[in-house]
């Protein structure tokens, strides 16, 4: 970054080079927006984005080189944004003010982009967005189903904005909620307003954060501090890489103002080190921060000032535990502890800390901006805003998406998530990550909120949301999530480690057909005791997928244990492989395939498997051409 | 309105608890637990002691502060199931037979499951079984019998201050470990053996001498003494319920039917620990050198100080412990006396402290190739020799103890006890030729684990520490470099209370057995008729007749010794990256502290480039090595024998090109 940054030194400084910025960020001069987050990057965004300005540069249009340069006013701007969400169809590139949505782009569509939306004004067809279910095509991004039913707070200006500038989130309304609140605000008045908008945890436990900074004010301390949870290890979740790669400095302003609502003067970053690119954007983030004198001492001289540190987790998951995170900053091994006392009492080094997840510190600043009222009209009474969720599975349309609180299941697997992909039918959701719950099709209209998913035995969660289809073996979906949670476990008390272990034994044994009649009775007291017993909220939560899958599937564990077989057809140790004689035309193929002789049959007769030697492996399934070969 | 907590319906006043847990042990519940240890900090892992709290749900009490007005119920369908699922789990992940089990009978594991009535076990114990590490002089180590209580990992870092275990790896395959896996032997264990005395299983168990010692009593040839330290008679005085005295005697009896050859007190030994490091504090004090002066008679303290701070090792009295002392003389005059070979002698020990045994071991106590005290038993393993022997010790008569090393006066008696070594100088220090010195300091005595007063010593003013607990050592000696604090003398003692909580005493060793045993050691000293170590007339005589002065020549030959830096870590330097090749470079990256502050991580890490950029890779065979002690040229590396100062980041490529390659043409 070659951006020279002034210093702001007061709220007028900081709204002149906000009008100025706006006004070149979001003039009528073209930009192109090329999504630079994990997923489109993986996909090739980097050439996408060099391959434009190439093209561009041999068309002759002029490339802006800095975003507030006057003699470049009507340049075209081309650069990296953070996630738009979108990622199952990146990379995806951007053509602002009309806002234009290309997907799948690779760097040999740019000079079409050039030619023909940025010369010649109109779309290339082949690069819209194109519904699987309709088949219709949008050019705008606001009219693209998946979008058209989210609405944005967290992750407002993600995809839009240069990550990388800070002028850019400045121009956004960036750090004024900051320079408002220095402003003569009393650090009583920002808990009231956080309190009064209803704002709770993102991170899973959905505490109110206005009482935790609330307690945390009171406590008595010279010294406090702020961290910030992004130590995201769910399965499949990246909501909060995304807000820290496509809008670091929102996240730096809630901690800004968390610090001053709870007097502390040091907040603390803790992020998994497997998220490289969020780091680097945090890290440059707080460097420009800094430079502008809107982080670190003094900040627009106001007196209040306050430092933030990065720390990388080793990607243990139970360093989302909020003990476990700050022993792990301490240089401890990343194990909870019990509670109380609680971290507002003696956190960090003792320390009155305000532990506060990524997403719910990117709402702060919004909120404090636009108040609380404005906050409560989306979601729930109870649940207010919006929640950000990483939708996947085998549905149509996979990414990050954000909905106000209490949409219900319905609306968002089938409005915002498309339907099943690949025409099979809805069986099941898993919410919350490895220790939330499964919901089924009884629940679509169950509003996604807090309270009503924790009355069904799931929750919120990080907000992982995995779509499974009827070819899902609810048995194989509690053991996958065991495993994980029981290799996850810190092993510190005996409950979890040695309990989620021996649930996974027992889904192992069931799953491979081994399973007895006594396991399910062992497996549920196991699943109970875990979760009555243990010391932390992994141990707590672990046991969930058993617990859920058990009440709502009971009836397929008892088909593995009791009928020896799997209703899904997932589980190999249930699979027969059956050719069906009227389709067989005796080509033999499937014989000459098969590597254990199982298959007889004479020429041009129907063949049979013989399922005593059959290995399961599918070879004569894979071969067929006739489909004869079926699973039972 | 007094404050109070409902326990089960019955109401239990609160006065100063510091968790629930002992407000339901002080409401008469026993509730079974196996991380709670009240001089550790509060762990939470094992679920034993959960309760169902009245608007809170299921909580561990252990975790739990008192608050007025709590209702609690402890026995719940919720809670047993708990306790006995987590114990269920436990036993499955245990592999042990318990009648051949070291700690059978004084198991936990065993003892709760017992009370708790679980009968059933549904799991099958699958793990692979794990090496027991027996490297230790002192400690055996079965994590295969270990169920992560934590217990000792917190005692070795809470109250000992060296954190030697620590947990490695995650979820069902956690387990206590140390550094890198290293073998105990080869880690900073001071052998204090407090990490067994909290052991709830067999996890950590003393490294038993009882065969070694049955082998040398049985063998004809031998003449087999031993010698009874202090501390050891209270522990005795427990299992039979009589004084020091008594035990002592009665102990002297039971040894030689036994058929031990002769039974010696090393109190004796301890009096003339007292005169030569007296001595030696009364002069360093008149030349004003190397104060304060630290007691060296505790051999866990002694490795603590080489390890941790060896820039305090001239400060150490040069004085052997009592132990070896009486080792040396010993074995030097015995054999005359008794009339056999010295290599026909064996001496046993008879110790409350794991460490002894690592301190019998020191090269330093070895005197032209023989040990000066050939075994180290604990008092847990002569308990155990007794009841092998089927001596019945309420029944026997009491006898003496044998002449000249079995006369002690009381300051010899005390050294068991926290302050007793510091109380025995100052006893001979304050008397003048004419006697009549000061015979009790309570500044001194008592359970607190730091004591610091001053005492006048012919018109001047000594300043005095008393420590017990290695951490609390650690936190004065800490003091000291400071210039926050000055002393004069300071006594140190690994164990909490003295030998009299040396991890070799029987169970329970907690702080009221070790208060106990205080009390005793103290009784035992005001029943002798001599209570100044100076007094000893047997000691009187062993410097007439083979001594000498004390502090001279052959005091000095016979009972002081010398200590090592024990800072620098060996062992095998670590392979990087491994080469097979005939004609290959060997360098060795040093990467201990100074070198590593310079760069010398980086240095590797370019060297390993570099080696690849110029397809060496498989030829350079790199290693890091701990310290080269060249601390001052670092970033060290060494290659074929010869150090190379000075290879930072930047260097080494040249390093390659002028020193590696060349070499590596050279043997192609």
């Amino acid at each position: 970054m070659t951006t020279n940054l002034t210093q702001i030194l007061s709220k007028a400084d900081l709204e002149a080079l906000k009008t100025r910025a706006h006004a070149a960020l979001d003039s009528d001069a073209l930009r192109v927006v090329v999504c630079g987050g994990t997923g489109c990057s993986s996909n090739g965004s980097a050439e996408v984005l060099i391959a434009l300005r190439q093209a561009i540069a041999a068309a002759g249009l002029a490339i802006k080189v800095d975003l507030l340069d006057e003699s470049q006013m009507d340049a075209l701007s081309v650069d990296f944004s953070g996630c738009s969400g979108f990622c199952e169809v990146g990379p995806i590139v951007r053509i602002l003010p009309e806002n234009i949505f290309y997907v799948q782009v690779k760097a040999k569509d740019a000079k079409d982009i050039v030619e023909r939306t940025l010369i010649a004004g109109q779309a290339v067809d082949r690069l819209l967005y194109q519904d699987k279910n309709t088949g219709e095509r949008y050019i705008h991004r606001d009219e693209i189903p998946f979008y058209v039913n989210q609405v944005n707070i967290a992750l407002t200006d993600c995809g839009l904005i240069d990550p990388a500038d800070i002028r850019h989130y400045i121009a956004h309304n960036g750090y004024e909620a900051l320079a408002q609140t220095l402003e003569g605000k009393t650090p009583e008045d920002v808990v009231q307003v956080i309190t009064d908008a209803g704002l709770r945890g993102r991170g899973g436990g959905g505490f109110p954060t206005g009482r935790k900074w609330g307690i945390t004010l009171k406590v008595p301390g010279e010294k406090k501090y702020v961290i910030c949870n992004a130590d995201e290890g769910d399965p499949g979740a990246f909501m909060d890489r995304s807000v820290l790669e496509g809008n670091p400095h929102a996240v730096i302003e809630g901690m800004i103002l968390a610090g001053f609502a709870i007097g502390a003067d040091e907040g603390y970053v803790y992020v998994r080190a497997e998220y490289p690119l969020a780091v680097q954007r945090m890290r440059l983030a707080i460097r420009q921060a800094e430079q502008s004198n809107l982080l670190g001492d003094n900040i627009l001289n106001s007196g209040f000032g306050f430092h933030i540190k990065i720390k990388e987790g080793a990607g243990a998951f139970v360093c989302g535990e909020e003990t476990a995170l700050i022993a792990s900053i301490e240089g401890q091994r990343g194990m909870p502890r019990p509670k109380p006392p609680f971290p507002a009492q003696s956190g960090l080094w003792g320390k009155p800390t305000c532990v506060n997840n990524v997403e719910t510190l990117a709402n702060v600043p919004r909120i404090i901006l636009r108040g609380s009222e404005w906050f409560r009209q989306y979601g729930t009474e109870k649940s207010a805003g919006t929640k950000v969720f990483a939708l996947t599975g085998d549905v149509v349309n996979t990414g990050l998406i954000e909905v106000p609180m209490g949409t219900t299941l319905g609306d968002v697997v089938f409005k915002v998530g498309g339907g099943i992909r690949g025409g099979g039918e809805f069986k099941t959701v898993q919410i919350g990550g490895p220790s939330g719950g499964c919901l089924t099709k009884d629940h679509l209209d169950l509003p996604l909120d807090y309270d009503s998913l924790r009355s069904v035995g799931a929750m919120v969660g990080s907000g992982g949301l995995v779509v499974m289809d009827d070819e899902t073996c609810m048995v194989e979906v509690a053991r996958y999530f065991m495993n994980f949670t029981q290799s996850e476990s810190c092993g510190k008390c005996v409950i979890c480690r040695e309990g989620t272990k021996r649930m996974l034994e027992i889904l192992e044994k069931i799953t491979s057909g081994q399973g007895v009649p006594e396991d399910l009775e062992t497996l549920e007291e196991l699943a109970e005791t875990v979760r009555d017993g243990s010391l932390c909220g992994l141990g707590k939560t672990a046991p969930n997928p058993v617990l859920s899958t058990l009440k709502y599937f009971r009836h397929e564990y008892e088909a593995h244990v009791w009928d020896k077989k799997c209703p899904a057809k997932q589980c190999a140790n249930f699979k027969t492989y059956w050719i069906d004689p009227a389709r067989c035309k005796g080509c033999r193929m499937c014989a000459k395939q098969c590597p254990v002789e199982a298959i007889t049959g004479n020429l041009k007769e129907p063949h049979v498997i013989d399922a005593e030697k059959c290995i399961k492996c599918g070879a004569c399934m894979d071969v067929c051409r006739l489909k004869a070969v079926e699973l039972q | 309105m007094s404050k109070s907590i409902t326990v089960d319906g019955i109401q239990v006043e609160l006065n100063g608890e510091r968790n629930l847990l002992e407000v339901v042990r002080k409401a008469g519940i026993q509730l079974p637990t196996f991380c709670y240890h009240s001089e550790l900090s509060v762990y939470g892992a094992c679920r034993m002691c959960v309760c169902e709290i009245e608007g809170r749900g299921l909580q561990a009490t252990c975790s739990t502060p008192p608050e007025d007005g709590l209702v609690i119920h402890t026995n719940t369908k919720k809670t047993m199931r708990i306790r006995k699922m987590a114990l269920e789990l436990l036993l499955a992940a245990h592999h042990g037979k318990c009648p051949t089990c070291d700690k059978n009978g004084a198991c936990r594991l065993q003892e709760i499951a017992e009370q708790l009535d679980v009968k059933l076990v549904r799991f099958q114990n699958n793990v692979d079984l794990i090496p027991v590490d027996s490297s230790s002089p002192s400690i055996v180590r079965d994590p295969n019998k270990c169920i992560l209580c934590g217990d000792c990992v917190r005692m070795c870092r809470e109250v000992q201050g060296v954190g030697v275990l620590d947990f490695i790896r995650r979820g069902s395959n956690v387990r206590v470990g140390t550094a890198f896996n290293k073998p105990m032997a080869d880690v900073e264990c001071v052998y204090c053996g407090q990490c067994v005395t909290c052991c709830p299983t067999g996890a950590l168990t003393v490294k038993s001498d009882v065969n070694r010692a049955w082998e040398a009593v049985y063998d004809t040839t031998k003449t087999v003494v031993v010698q009874v330290a202090p501390a050891v008679r209270t522990a005795v005085c427990e299992s039979i319920g009589c004084d020091g005295e008594m035990a002592m005697g009665k102990l002297a009896a039971a040894l030689r039917r036994m058929g031990f050859d002769r039974v010696y007190d090393t109190s004796f030994a301890a009096d003339l620990t007292t005169v030569e490091e007296g001595t030696e504090f009364l002069k360093r004090l008149e030349t004003g050198e190397k104060l304060p002066q630290f007691t060296s008679c505790c051999p866990g303290w002694v490795k603590f100080a080489e390890q941790f701070y060896p820039g305090f090792i001239e400060n150490l009295s040069s004085c052997k412990s009592p132990q070896q002392m009486f080792g040396s003389l010993a074995k030097k005059h015995l054999p005359e006396i008794l009339g056999v070979k010295r290599e026909d002698l064996v001496i046993v020990s008879i110790m409350p402290c794991t460490a002894k045994k690592f301190e019998a071991s020191r090269p330093e106590m070895v005197t032209d190739g023989m040990p000066d005290v050939d075994m180290v038993l604990t008092t847990q393993e002569v308990i155990q020799m007794i009841r092998q022997s089927g001596v019945v010790m309420k029944e026997i008569e009491p006898e003496a103890l044998d002449m000249p090393f079995g006369f002690k006066t009381g300051a010899g008696v005390i050294f068991g006890a926290s302050g007793g070594v510091a109380e025995a100088v100052l006893r001979l220090a304050t008397t003048s030729e004419a006697g009549g010195g000061v015979m009790k300091f309570n500044a001194v005595r008592g359970m607190a684990g730091t004591k610091e007063t001053s005492v006048d010593i012919n018109g001047r003013t000594v300043r005095l520490a008393v420590v017990n607990g290695l951490a609390n050592a650690k936190a004065l000696v800490e003091r000291i470099k400071s210039g926050e604090a000055e002393f004069d003398i300071v006594e140190v003692m690994a164990c909490r209370g003295g030998c009299i909580g040396g991890a070799g005493q029987p169970l329970p060793n907690d702080m009221p057995a070790r208060e106990r045993r205080r009390g005793m050691m103290y009784d035992c000293d005001s029943m002798q008729v001599v209570r100044n170590a100076g007094d000893n007339p047997y000691i009187k005589e062993a410097y007439a007749n083979w001594l000498g002065e004390p502090n001279g020549h052959e005091a000095h030959e016979l009972l002081h010794t010398q200590y090592q830096n024990r800072r620098r870590i060996v062992g095998e330097p670590i392979e990087v990256r491994p080469s097979t090749a005939v004609d290959k470079a060997v360098v060795r990256v040093c990467l201990g502290t100074c070198c590593y502050l310079n760069g010398a991580y980086d240095t590797m890490h370019n060297l390993l480039e570099i080696a690849d950029k110029k397809g060496l890779g498989d030829r350079i065979e790199v290693k890091a090595s701990f310290c080269f002690e060249n601390c001052q040229g670092g970033p060290s590396v060494e290659m074929d024998g010869v150090l190379h100062s000075k290879v930072t980041p930047d260097t080494v490529a040249q390093f390659v090109e002028q020193v590696v390659e060349p070499h590596l043409k050279q043997k192609a």
